[in-house]
């Protein structure tokens, strides 16, 4: 059952957004979720609309890979609705059921929200389905580089990241072990209600604890023995290059957003909306 | 000059109690002088508890000496100018394959290595695509480290170390949590880079099996060495070996047994075929 958890999802496939360098898709799903809230007009939202499919397209990951992630944020989105909806006065009032109204303007937020939340995560896990994490780690790394003048510690940071990730199937697998043998040995995990099954946890969480220290205290030697110094006079086996790809996914982007802007400045929502 | 070299080495560290405090000190290596000469294959024995690990961790200067010295190459371990240069050029191979390799990619992981040491990202992939060629790894070099058996992760380790280009190797009980088929294979591809990059390796180990073709062995026991010598002549001492908790290998314990027998067969017996020929000698006669 501990399997099941993915962390990372990432889509494996060969497509031109998956070749991008990491710095691209981080920097330019950040813009994208700028977009977003910087307008707020059908042809903006029309816009973004078929920037992000025309992405999506081009990715190669299926959309109902990235429709599934939405599952999570279904209770807010909801919520979110249901509040606008109800909630935000002016304009013509369309529907009057007991104390409900439903104003024009209500509507409207609310469909906008939705479409504002579902293209936010749309768009931010369709980076993860493109980008494995280590390559996403070596993009953050290099992005937040600048900071290594103010004594943040980026290379450290981004270093126990990827070991993190390296190390989360072994403990699951390790963790699954542990259950094993706690239940062999008679532990009852499945019966009882919730605080008895959380005391029960505990004889599984401290064996995997002490051997996750040892685990990190073997490893840390074996970095220091394979001369491992920290950032410096470090150099990278898999440098991250801008190419042309990533100069143009740049400039289509930033095109992307031009036009957002303009939309959202020059084009007043009323016009588009009944 | 010496590859590896112990003078009187001592190494001691704090024993507690419960609480922390200091109670006293405790002797992990006892006086050890060691010679490795380069391009040599030696192998250290000892039981659980004999300081031989505490030992392989002085080479690579992961501790360093409470008294006597250690050479490496010609540096002595405990100059702190020295550290990278002594880890560079020995290398380490550590008993549980999961908790030494650090790249989620195989190629990743034996670049590790080069990385730090900054050489440049063109020599980097030639190093890392000999490396893993020579310990026969090349066509995982895209997979995941976690999908490996446990004697196909130890080879990677070893890779990582060779795409240092070390003068020497110390292996830590490579092969104690291996099957035996990774058991031969990690053995096997030691065996091989020592002949194809005439590395110096130093082989810490229970396994009497794995020794038999050391060029030096040394049995240590509470921090000393108490037996060295060729594997012939180790192996010659069955009732002291014994005595200090070590096995011998098969084919030497059936040709000593045999000769208590009353049959005539030289001591220190190694292979089973060696054993076999001295046997068809015997009934020739």
């Amino acid at each position: 059952m501990i399997r099941d958890i993915t962390i990372g999802q990432y889509y494996p496939a060969d497509s031109v957004i998956h070749r991008l360098d990491p710095r691209v898709k981080i920097v330019c799903t950040l813009l994208f979720l700028i977009s977003l809230f910087v307008q707020n007009s059908l042809l903006g939202y029309a816009i973004a609309t078929v920037f992000l499919f025309w992405v999506i397209h081009a990715s190669k990951v299926p959309l109902k890979f990235i429709l599934r992630g939405l599952k999570a944020i279904v209770i807010i989105l909801m919520f979110t609705v249901v509040m606008n909806l109800f909630l935000t006065t002016g304009g013509k009032e369309l529907v009057h059921i007991g104390f409900l109204h439903i104003y024009e303007k209500g509507l409207r937020t609310s469909v906008f929200m939705a479409v504002r939340l579902i293209y936010l995560i749309m768009g931010s896990s369709l980076m993860t389905f493109t980008t494995t994490p280590n390559a996403l780690t070596d993009g953050i790394e290099k992005l937040l580089h600048p900071l290594n003048k103010l004594h943040v510690p980026v290379h450290e940071v981004a270093m126990m990241m990827s070991i993190a990730l390296r190390f989360i199937p072994i403990l699951l697998e390790e963790t699954d072990k542990i259950m094993k043998a706690q239940i062999a040995r008679g532990a009852d995990l499945e019966s009882g209600n919730i605080i008895q099954r959380t005391k029960a946890m505990v004889p599984i969480l401290v064996p995997l604890f002490v051997s996750a220290f040892r685990r990190a205290n073997d490893l840390a030697m074996a970095m220091e023995a394979r001369c491992y110094n920290g950032g410096e006079g470090r150099t990278k086996m898999k440098p991250l290059v801008y190419r042309k790809r990533d100069r143009a996914a740049y400039g289509i982007t930033i095109l992307y957003m031009v036009v957002i802007v303009l939309v959202g400045r020059f084009v007043p929502f009323q016009i588009w909306i009944f | 000059m010496e590859m590896v070299q112990a003078k009187e080495l001592i190494y001691e560290y704090e024993k507690r109690d419960e609480e922390g405090n200091v109670i006293g000190m405790s002797r992990a290596i006892d006086g050890v002088d060691l010679d490795v000469l380069p391009g040599q294959f030696v192998a250290i024995l000892g039981h659980n508890g004999s300081g031989k690990s505490t030992l392989a961790k002085q080479i690579n200067a992961i501790l360093v000496p409470s008294g006597g010295t250690m050479w490496v190459d010609g540096r002595d371990t405990r100059d702190p100018d020295e550290l990278w240069n002594v880890r560079q050029s020995a290398g380490m191979v550590f008993q549980n394959p999961d908790n030494q390799i650090i790249g989620t990619v195989v190629e990743e992981d034996v670049g590790f290595g080069p990385e730090n040491l900054g050489v440049p990202t063109d020599e980097i992939w030639t190093r890392v695509e000999e490396s893993l060629k020579a310990v026969g790894m090349i066509e995982y070099r895209s997979h995941s480290p976690n999908k490996l058996s446990g004697g196909q992760k130890q080879r990677v380790a070893i890779a990582g170390v060779i795409a240092m280009e070390p003068k020497c190797i110390v292996l830590d009980e490579p092969t104690a949590m291996l099957d035996p088929n990774g058991r031969k294979d990690v053995i096997r591809t030691v065996q091989e880079l020592r002949k194809k990059k005439q590395v110096t390796v130093i082989l810490i180990t229970h396994y009497m099996e794995e020794v038999i073709d050391a060029d030096r062995v040394y049995v240590m026991d509470h921090g000393r060495v108490v037996m060295d010598g060729t594997p012939r002549e180790i192996f010659s001492r069955v009732e002291e070996l014994k005595q200090y908790g070590m096995d011998v290998p098969q084919a030497t314990m059936l040709a000593e047994e045999l000769r208590k027998r009353g049959l005539d067969l030289p001591r220190g017996i190694l292979h089973s075929e060696e054993l076999v020929e001295h046997i068809m000698a015997l009934k020739k006669r």
